[in-house]
């Protein structure tokens, strides 16, 4: 998705493959799937005995327009955010302009022992928060010496 | 011995009160500005919102359990003259603040007749 630029003037894209070489320095391998172009939404993701918890920070969406798919231990969370900038026939001016429009789709891959039917996604105040159980199997269990 | 304890004491305050920026859009219009600025994870009861001395201070502070630490959000504008710091209004909606900042009535665009002598 991220080329070197054509046109070398344009500095976020220098910025950005400025932040791929350091990545490239500091992290032997880094992931497959590389950075998504700005970063949106900004994610994370922990993982505890039980389940896999990932927050995304979407703000002013509406939920039913976020699209999630869990296919073969892979998520992928993709939808659209709409501008607020004015168009040409207002007149107004636009000062700052920093906030992220668009489509967007991010895709994070998932540990191996998760329970595809046991998620759970919900959206507040701009985040959305996705729980993943995983398998009993793979949780620790204690063993008695009989 | 000792200051460099308390360096490393500083150090660590300042990581756990990490300050976020958040982004955002400023628009311009004939009777005013309005703000959008993102604040991912910010309930509306932990919005401040602050007009002191023509300037403009966005406080927010994140509510997530799963979370480690808090983490605040915060960004400072400076307002000009003609614009009516008293009447600022404020809507916050999923994670989006968005403000109205009125321009001064005595600052409002006036049409100016030319008169021809």
């Amino acid at each position: 998705m991220i080329y070197r630029t054509l046109f070398p003037r344009d500095v976020f894209a220098e910025l950005d493959r400025l932040q791929r070489d350091m990545q490239q320095a500091y992290e032997f391998s880094p992931s497959i799937r590389g950075l998504a172009r700005g970063g949106f939404p900004g994610l994370s993701m922990n993982t505890t005995p039980k389940s896999v918890e990932i927050h995304a920070f979407i703000p002013g969406l509406d939920p039913a327009g976020i699209e999630m798919q869990l296919e073969k231990g892979v998520l992928t969370i993709a939808g659209e955010r709409k501008s607020v900038l004015p168009g040409r026939e207002d007149k107004a001016t636009v000062h700052i302009d920093e906030r992220f429009v668009g489509r967007f789709r991010r895709v994070i891959a998932l540990p191996d022992d998760i329970n595809p039917d046991a998620v759970d996604a919900h959206y507040r105040d701009g985040v959305l928060h996705v729980s993943i159980q995983r398998r009993e199997a793979a949780q620790p269990r204690r063993i008695t010496i009989q | 011995m000792t200051e460099q304890t308390n360096v490393a004491k500083a150090t660590e305050a300042h990581r756990s009160e990490e300050v976020l920026t958040p982004p955002v859009d400023v628009i311009e219009d004939a009777s005013g500005i309005t703000l959008f600025a993102d604040l991912p994870g910010v309930p509306k009861d932990k919005v401040t919102l602050q007009v002191e001395d023509n300037t403009l201070t966005i406080e927010g502070a994140m509510d997530l359990e799963a979370l480690e630490g808090v983490s605040r959000f915060r960004r400072v504008f400076t307002l000009s003259k003609e614009l009516d710091g008293e009447k600022v209004t404020a809507d916050f909606n999923q994670g989006v603040l968005k403000l109205r900042i009125p321009k001064a009535a005595h600052a409002q665009p006036r049409k100016i007749d030319i008169r021809v002598s």
